[in-house]
């Protein structure tokens, strides 16, 4: 098991090597002048020339690339173009925002897709089967930065009862501690405050996790029926087990094993869903941050966030792998 | 089937024309297929049935609501954006830019993946240590975020957006080829082609490939739809096709603003978006069971 904890993170060296390569290489083949890229057109030709200088943008390629790691060893991943602040600060203040919508979406996703999935396995051909599969073929099909707007049509333009956009209302403050607003609020015994961020999360953590509780409902079915059909639960019920034991405590401990890695996956999907669903419900985090600098090309923003959330993303995938060896000791640990 | 289905049949067809025939009694593939040739055919056909110009604009005729709506009338089917332009006319148009994106980047994706995946597989050793690396590196962007970074480095349009998504692409592709090839290469009749002198290249593309077919048009299938989707997504966020072309994607971006006021301008390009993915989906799947009988459930 250490061994292949050990192989896992040492695969990890080259591919985040290759992360950054692609990363470092995206900004060099832009056409243009990447010291002007990185500073925008406002910059001074003193900055132009300090920044070549402290970059070594006149230098060689390799030795380019050799700065660029260094630099990222030291955990430094430049200033801003618009607002000149260090990259990794803007990072930490709005992860926790990203974090929170994709942890909020996950936990939809889990509990509203492992439901449907075993109903619809316990109940295969039935209409709940059918309705609930047609469902999350419906759901891995949407266009969420659609959905989004329908559910701001509906349930805020239209019935009014949830905010339409944001993370807070104004004139609620809120202590920050973590910067996670649920802890936060939880925290400083915030009621008020708690309902509101609440209120502000439903509708776009609802949004973010259709495409992830589709792929989970049909993830579980499918484990499922493919555990229900073995000879143990056909023991189990012979033995006079009721049906709810059998199906929740003998087949769903071992239908969950790959389901559990879908989900792990699914975390990158969200990732992914945040830049359309932060830019639409306007929440502060990662993914809007990502956009709003795609749109006014503050280079630096993109290399540092590309780098972060992938890394992040990789760092998950390693995380599901480990613990898929964990929880199922039948897998072949080579 | 049973054994005098088979030796009662009196004509030997391909296993995979055989294969494919089970689709027909997938009913919900069948659907698929059904909104897959009404989806390719709105793209192919739009300048004879588009009832109007996708882009001119119209002073007179600005928000008219769908036919069925108050104030609605059957010249503009399912009404008008703020600058006049027929929704249903745009709608049909963008089926061609959406077809034309996931065909372009999806075939980039394939020819590329099927190469790399097909090389790896079967030459083995440090071809495919280090190919499958870099397949593992492009996995490990999240892909949107990879089209939208490829997308905001080469330019907004839809020609970088459609090479953005295919290089996204790539990796299943080759993971998938790969993986069949490996399987394939192992067995007797490739022994039995090298033994009677056949080139390497030969064996690979002429010999195994075929046999790896159907987990490719598979992947294929369902590769269209989540092409559709991503540059549906993409010219959301600004960066896919520019105004004023008919792209979905861009439509509801455009409509935005309109919410309040005429919400049916964003309804129609979402569903049109939700039914041409869900049926390159349906068939998708459909196709997986019959082609592919290890993964059906």
């Amino acid at each position: 098991m250490l061994a292949y904890i050990v192989r896992r993170l040492l695969i990890l060296i080259p591919t985040l090597l290759g992360v950054s390569i692609i990363v470092f290489m995206m900004l060099r083949m832009t056409p243009g002048d990447p010291a002007e890229l990185l500073l925008g057109e406002r910059a001074t030709n003193e900055a132009l020339v300090e920044v070549r200088e402290r970059l070594g943008l006149n230098e060689p390629l390799h030795v380019q690339y050799g700065l660029f790691l260094k630099r990222l060893a030291q955990g430094d991943l430049g200033e801003t173009i618009w607002t000149r602040q260090k990259v990794w600060t803007e990072i930490r203040e709005r992860f926790p925002a990203t974090i929170e919508l994709a942890v909020v979406a996950l936990g939809i996703s889990c509990v509203v897709g492992i439901f449907l999935g075993i109903v619809s396995a316990t109940r295969q051909y039935s209409i709940f089967d059918y309705l609930s599969m047609l469902g999350a073929l419906i759901g891995v099909s949407m266009p969420i930065f659609w959905l989004g707007l329908v559910f701001m049509l509906i349930f805020s333009l239209g019935l009014g009862w949830l905010p339409i956009s944001g993370r807070l209302s104004i004139g609620v403050s809120i202590e920050t501690i973590t910067n996670f607003y649920i802890l936060d609020s939880l925290l400083t015994r915030n009621w008020v405050a708690l309902r509101d961020v609440i209120w502000h999360i439903i509708m776009p953590a609802v949004t973010l996790s259709t495409i992830p509780t589709a792929i989970v409902a049909r993830m579980t079915r499918s484990a499922m029926l493919e555990v229900l059909r073995q000879d143990y639960i056909k023991t189990a019920k012979a033995k006079g087990l009721s049906n709810f034991k059998v199906v929740y405590k003998h087949a769903l401990r071992n239908a969950l094993i790959p389901v559990v890695t879908t989900i792990g996956l699914q975390f990158g999907v969200l990732l992914c869903g945040a830049i359309l669903t932060e830019t639409i419900f306007a929440w502060p985090g990662v993914g809007k941050w990502m956009y709003d600098a795609v749109m006014k090309r503050d280079y630096m923003v993109i290399q540092g966030g590309t780098l972060f959330i992938a890394s992040l993303f990789i760092f998950i995938n390693l995380a599901v792998d480990v613990l898929y060896a964990v929880i199922n000791p039948r897998i072949s640990v080579r | 089937m049973t054994v005098e289905a088979v030796l009662g049949s009196p004509e030997i067809r391909h296993p995979l024309l055989e294969q494919l025939s089970q689709l027909w009694r997938n009913k919900t593939a069948v659907a698929g297929l059904v909104i897959v040739i009404l989806f390719i055919g709105a793209a192919l056909l739009a300048p004879w049935i588009s009832p109007h110009d996708p882009i001119e604009t119209s002073l007179y005729d600005q928000l008219q609501p769908p036919a069925w709506a108050e104030g609605g009338s059957t010249r503009h089917i399912l009404g008008t954006d703020d600058l006049g332009r027929d929704i249903l006319s745009r709608i049909i148009w963008g089926a061609r830019v959406s077809l034309l994106v996931a065909v372009v980047s999806v075939s980039l994706a394939f020819v590329v993946g099927t190469l790399i995946g097909s090389l790896a597989g079967y030459y083995k050793g440090t071809l495919d240590n280090v190919t499958m690396r870099v397949m593992d590196i492009i996995l490990s962007f999240p892909y949107i975020l990879l089209a939208i970074v490829v997308v905001a480095y080469l330019g907004p349009n839809l020609r970088n957006a459609m090479i953005a998504i295919g290089i996204t692409y790539v990796p299943r592709f080759a993971r998938i080829v790969r993986g069949s090839v490996l399987e394939e290469s192992e067995k007797d009749y490739v022994l039995a082609a090298r033994s009677i002198g056949a080139g390497n290249l030969r064996i690979v593309f002429l010999e195994i490939l075929p046999n790896c077919l159907g987990p490719l048009i598979v992947q294929t299938t369902l590769s269209f739809a989540s092409a559709v989707l991503d540059a549906a997504a993409l010219s959301f966020l600004g960066l896919g096709a520019q105004p004023p072309t008919p792209e979905w994607g861009a439509m509801i971006a455009h409509s935005r603003s309109l919410i309040l006021r005429a919400s049916w301008v964003m309804t129609f390009p979402g569903i049109a978006i939700l039914l041409a993915v869900l049926g390159f989906n349906l068939l998708g799947d459909g196709l997986r069971d019959a082609l592919d009988p290890r993964l059906r459930d």
